[in-house]
């Protein structure tokens, strides 16, 4: 594998008020290589979304990177001023945000709103712009003529794929996609999921793929990571995880997802209330496993009685 | 599975239309088309279909938080709808319960948990005194698993798989004989959803009752349920013994749910030629694949059911009949991407 495209190293993320502050993001590092789906996983406020946050440096008040790196492509993005950190969005990292509905301005039609990113961050004519943007609907799949729609013209589905679009207009080499499909109908994700697989397979940008819904992501991911509480507690090549996950807490997002197909048996969730505290750093049990030491799996415990 | 002679509910073209835009407006959708369902004893259904299919309707019918527009149900044997016209008896609300989706909404923020567990068994008088109310609480909250602390809280300190859980023992609290849970665990974190699922499987079995389950989540239903039933644009398309019906899936539409599940065993991925083959074939159907096989003649005019199989029990709605225009839209109607329009 060759120099990795994103390398985060320690990075921390600070929630801070007057009363408390909060580690939302606690010692995180990882890399992705080119052309790479790395996926990371976890449940609703684990600080998934604020690590994708921190490497757009699109956090505000009151959270604060409070230690580590971010290099993009040799490039220390931490360091970027105004002007160049404008050039890196969108250029060489663009998000896909689960909700299509906020993601799109629903007074501007589609081919407005994709015209702007064109004449914004390439400067030509508008002309041009609106055959590019043609174009760009192609590559998903929708009609040109949808680009004099409105947003609310648009299904769930469809808008998903302009965002989609939208994010690939300039080619960036990463796409940041925090849950894409949670919002849409399980018919539709899995169209959705089929066209980011091939959008990449054509465009190669690599993927940071955020997901809670882990049968997704091992579909979708080369490499993924757990994270739990800001911390990560397992990271391997999805296949590894998939087949011997380590961590209680991983067999427990496991479980979450029960198989469709074998014999039906009992599964067992995390437990009501179980919290794993001061987790470990990782520790490599083969050199792409790693995994957060955990004293035993007497943490998964069904609290039926 | 327990005989089917007597099932606790037994529906009968369940039909419900809402008029939609304005008081003037006479645009009608029929949300349920007509529909028939039993449940048996002890028995869990998953009722399973996309956003929008009309699951949520018939629930909401079964639990005549809505009125039917036609059709009947016997409950326990007794015609519901004829003995109360327009709302259910005391003793019809205690023996059906409902479980909500969002476990935020479904408990007022105001009162402590106690509350929510006294007020039900005061109302249908299932206890009475201080002492045999706080033994009763207790026990609700013991075959919820969790602590009897809890009980002085208020909702928000509690988390949401807990607080389902109070929804659960809620319910629970007027000795129910069949709980409509609709979605019960799609908002929940996804580490403590299974126990959630484990828990009413137990309580199911170990007291009894059934249960709908609704969903649209095909592996916790194949999880969790006896049997499966699909629903469509206000219809059932198939419907039979889970395991069966997931194995051998008939309708085309059945067979695009499970196609879109995502199951990183599957071997080969599934064809998105044949998804645009299959989504076709569900909006315009071009002809039945039973045809001739079996005793129900096809008809594309009327919801025919052709069985599939006895034992395990399996049927499927005719594959000439297409949703009628009134029927409530679909997601699978957006322009398909290229793939599939090569295909056609």
């Amino acid at each position: 594998m060759t120099a990795p495209l994103l390398e985060i190293q320690d990075l921390s993320v600070e929630y801070v008020t007057e009363a408390r502050t909060v580690r939302a993001v606690d010692r995180v590092s990882f890399s992705i290589a080119e052309r790479e789906v790395f996926g990371l996983a976890g449940e609703s406020g684990c600080g998934k979304s604020t690590i994708a946050n921190a490497i757009l440096r699109l956090l505000r008040d009151p959270a604060v990177i409070s230690g580590g790196s971010v290099r993009f492509a040799g490039t220390d993005v931490l360091a970027l001023d105004a002007e160049a950190l404008r050039e890196f969005r969108w250029r060489k990292v663009a998000m896909v945000f689960q909700s299509a509905m906020n993601a799109l301005n629903p007074v501007m039609t589609i081919g407005d709103q994709i015209v702007d990113i064109f004449t914004t961050h390439d400067g030509v004519s508008k002309k041009i712009a609106l055959a590019r943007a043609g174009d760009l609907l192609d590559l998903v799949g929708i009609p040109r003529d949808r680009l004099r729609s409105y947003p609310h013209q648009l299904s769930g589905g469809m808008r998903q794929r302009v965002v989609i679009a939208m994010a690939t207009a300039l080619r960036p080499p990463l796409l940041i996609m925090d849950e894409p499909t949670t919002a849409l109908d399980v018919v539709v994700q899995q169209e959705i999921m089929a066209q980011i697989k091939d959008l990449q397979r054509e465009l190669g940008f690599a993927i940071l793929f955020i997901t809670h819904d882990m049968s997704l992501m091992v579909e979708l991911s080369d490499r993924m990571a757990v994270m739990y509480a800001g911390r990560f507690v397992e990271t391997a090549r999805s296949n590894e995880i998939f087949d011997t996950p380590e961590h209680p807490y991983t067999r427990a997002l496991m479980n979450a997802f029960p198989p469709m197909s074998g014999p039906r048996t009992r599964l067992q969730g995390l437990g009501e209330g179980v919290r794993f505290r001061d987790i470990p750093d990782l520790e490599p049990i083969t050199p792409t496993h790693w995994v957060a030491p955990s004293d035993d799996d007497s943490l998964i415990t069904e609290t039926i009685s | 599975m327990t005989a089917r002679q007597t099932p606790v509910l037994s529906a009968r073209g369940l039909e419900k239309t809402f008029t939609i835009g304005g008081a003037f407006s006479r645009k009608r959708v029929r949300a349920l088309g007509g529909v028939d369902l039993d449940i048996a004893h002890g028995e869990v259904v998953a009722l399973v279909g996309e956003s929008g299919s009309g699951k949520s309707t018939l629930a909401r019918c079964i639990a005549r938080l809505e009125q039917p527009s036609a059709g009947t149900f016997l409950f326990e044997g007794e015609d519901i709808i004829a003995t109360s016209k327009r709302r259910a008896t005391r003793e019809y609300r205690s023996a059906v319960q409902m479980i909500f989706q969002d476990p935020f909404g479904s408990l007022n923020p105001v009162h402590r948990i106690g509350h929510f567990l006294e007020r039900p068994l005061r109302i249908h008088g299932a206890a009475s005194g201080r002492a045999e109310m706080e033994r009763a609480k207790q026990r609700l909250m013991a075959k919820v698993g969790l602590p009897d602390e809890m009980l002085d809280r208020y909702p928000h300190e509690l988390s949401g798989g807990q607080r389902q859980r109070i929804a659960i023992a809620r319910a629970l609290a007027v000795n129910p004989r069949l709980i409509l849970a609709d979605e019960p665990t799609s908002m929940l974190d996804v580490s403590v959803r299974i126990g959630v699922l484990n828990l009413m499987r137990t309580l199911c079995e170990e007291q009894g009752i059934s249960m709908l389950y609704i969903t649209h989540d095909l592996a916790s239903a194949r999880y969790l349920a006896d049997r499966i039933v699909v629903m469509f644009a206000g219809e059932f398309v198939e419907g039979g013994e889970a395991m069966e019906l997931l194995a051998n899936p008939a309708h085309p539409y059945t067979r695009l749910l499970i196609s879109a599940v995502p199951d990183p065993k599957r071997v080969e991925p599934f064809d998105p030629v044949e998804r645009a083959r299959l989504r076709r074939e569900v909006l315009h159907p071009t002809g039945c694949q039973w045809a001739g096989k079996t005793t129900e003649p096809c008809s594309a005019e009327k919801a025919v059911f052709h069985r599939l199989s006895e034992q395990p029990e399996h049927w499927a709605r005719c594959g000439l009949y297409a949703p009628p225009s009134d029927a409530p839209g679909t997601a699978l109607e957006q322009p398909a991407h290229d793939q599939e329009n090569d295909a056609a």
